[in-house]
């Protein structure tokens, strides 16, 4: 990863990442060293209760990482109020929506908090955001509908138009393709590869599929029991860092297609 | 609203005509002298206090289910109004034990309102104590729920001890009652419900954000401790005089922010809480005008209204839209 430092969003340095409670402490993973560069999208990849919801938990302040450093545009994060935080990151979570009676462009509209004032007053400027966010991910016909009424797929790209709005340098997604069919799956992470090119900004999305982020990826992020790894799709199967990413007496990565297979 | 507060004010054991209602805030003249004299200083004050009432509980209601996530929180789950009879349950019942003198003073009706702040303010305390030191809202939810409980059983251990007027006396004051205010008291809750009513409006823009979720909230760089806090203290406010004032008034706090989101349809506390107000203050001048059984000298207790009337309600608009809006 050689990169020049201003092209760098968000940076981790010798970082460790894992729970303290009163008694002991455990971590999860440790000496973690990653370069996010500006206009990527980057998979986080890794098996079931690996640390990938740990990591982005640390990466967007909600926990404090046991040792290290992590700096968003060359500012440690610790530094960063949640406020000035709120305009540098942008979160689409795993967890449901409970206020479901908001319509979609309430609830985009809501992407704008963090610059609005102490009403929270919709202004022009917000307005074309809004509505820029609402064209680039195609659901103009879902403006005026309410979140109840729409399907998982759906309501994940307005969740992904409601960080847009929030028109911060870099997008956390935790695991956005998960409840969806294959065609969404395709489709939204075609959505967030679109974005990062004509945005300019940089996602770093968890997922479960391998196949579709080796194909889609400029960059990833591979977690495993030992290591981390972080490089293009094409270096990262030259190094064969996805063979060892699951027990290899039931699945086995097949370098030459990218795809796993499972053993017969 | 101001036909309905007309309505509220002509009626009652005399029923006045508009004409002179109107008369006397126009007419400087000095016919009609007793219907005027009921009008300032009976009728008017008790539509007003009807109206802050309804409002009051109706927005702290709101707030508190928006804060709590749970559609059936409402001003008593903090312990505010426990913690006000509990305060009230101490006079009251507990008067006997000082007997003379002293048990006159302690039944005027300020030392009712005074006992009743204080103990809505303390439990209110020791809720918010508590609160800094949990991080889950759900929790609080439960531990203003348990403070009820431990108000409401010394209540009952009180009851057990005390003489059957006493505890007429204070199921009297259980019953809730509007009408009671005088203007001087009438300036004071009017005064305490604006500086409520402007941390209500000042967490619009928190409660907004709060709908998608603490963890979204956070990261759209919302403070959460203060938000809550600010919240807490509006809803204390707010919950805490009216039950000082006008006794514990059942219902209206959950029931109002229900009717209001089928009635419009929305979760945008933009729109609900402009609208929770009217609906809280019409919802409680036609229970309050009920109450007074037109042309008749009896005085039904407004809680039994506020239920009987609101509850019907509440059940024929989740039936008919089938969902419930939260």
């Amino acid at each position: 990863m050689k990169t020049s430092l201003k092209h760098t969003i968000l940076k981790t340095e010798n970082l460790h990442i894992g729970y303290t409670s009163k008694k002991e402490t455990i971590t999860v993973a440790s000496n973690i060293n990653l370069a996010l560069n500006k206009g990527e999208l980057i998979g986080l990849v890794g098996g079931n209760g690996i640390g990938k919801s740990t990591l982005l938990k640390t990466l967007t302040k909600v926990q404090n990482p046991l040792q290290g450093n992590i700096s968003i545009n060359q500012k440690t994060l610790e530094n960063y109020s949640n406020l000035e935080l709120a305009k540098t990151l942008s979160l689409v979570l795993t967890e449901t929506l409970t206020a479901k009676n908001l319509t979609v462009f309430e609830l985009i509209a809501l992407g704008r908090q963090p610059y609005t004032n102490w009403v929270g007053t919709i202004t022009e400027a917000d307005l074309s955001i809004i509505n820029k966010a609402i064209s680039q991910t195609n659901i103009t016909d879902l403006k005026h509908k309410k979140c109840f009424e729409l399907s998982d797929g759906q309501l994940q790209k307005v969740m992904i138009a409601r960080a847009l709005a929030q028109d911060t340098d870099l997008i956390i997604l935790d695991e956005p393709t998960s409840h969806l069919d294959m065609y969404h799956k395709v489709y939204i992470l075609k959505l967030l590869q679109k974005i990062t090119k004509e945005t300019g900004k940089t996602i770093l999305f968890s997922s479960h599929e391998i196949d579709l982020a080796i194909q889609l990826c400029d960059s990833m992020i591979v977690m495993s029991n030992n290591s981390i790894v972080s490089d293009s799709p094409c270096h990262l199967i030259e190094k064969g860092a996805f063979s060892n990413l699951f027990p290899e007496d039931m699945i086995v990565f097949d370098p030459n297609t990218g795809s796993f297979r499972v053993k017969k | 609203m101001v036909v309905l507060c007309c309505v509220n004010i002509s009626l009652g054991s005399i029923s006045i005509s508009f004409n002179t209602i109107i008369d006397s805030f126009l007419v400087d003249s000095s016919d009609y002298s007793s219907k005027e004299y009921i009008i300032q200083n009976y009728r008017l004050p008790k539509a007003i206090t009807a109206i802050l009432v309804g409002s009051g509980l109706g927005i702290s209601g709101l707030l508190m289910q928006t804060l709590f996530k749970n559609p059936l929180a409402g001003p008593f789950v903090l312990g505010i109004t426990s913690g006000a009879s509990l305060g009230v349950a101490l006079v009251i019942l507990g008067s006997g034990i000082f007997g003379g003198f002293l048990a006159t003073f302690l039944l005027s009706k300020w030392s009712l309102v005074i006992a009743a702040s204080i103990g809505s303010f303390l439990v209110l305390l020791l809720v918010l104590i508590v609160s800094s030191k949990v991080r889950d809202t759900m929790a609080i939810l439960i531990i203003g729920l348990m403070f009820g409980s431990i108000t409401s059983a010394i209540v009952s251990v009180l009851s057990y001890f005390s003489s059957a007027e006493q505890l007429q006396q204070y199921i009297f004051w259980g019953f809730g009652s509007l009408g009671d205010l005088d203007w001087t008291e009438v300036k004071i809750f009017s005064l305490i419900y604006t500086i409520g009513i402007l941390f209500s409006v000042a967490s619009i823009k928190g409660l907004n954000t709060l709908l998608l979720g603490q963890n979204y909230a956070k990261s759209l760089g919302l403070n959460i401790k203060k938000s809550r806090l600010i919240i807490i203290i509006a809803t204390s406010l707010l919950a805490g005089t009216i039950t000082a004032f006008a006794g514990p008034i059942a219902f209206i706090g959950l029931a109002i922010p229900h009717i209001t989101r089928q009635v419009f349809n929305t979760s945008n506390h933009k729109i609900l809480l402009p609208a929770v107000f009217l609906f809280g203050a019409i919802i409680m001048l036609i229970c309050d005008s009920i109450a007074q059984l037109p042309n008749t000298d009896y005085l039904l207790p407004i809680n039994a209204i506020t239920s009987l009337i609101g509850a019907p309600v509440v059940v024929w608009l989740l039936v008919r839209q089938r969902r419930m809006v939260f």
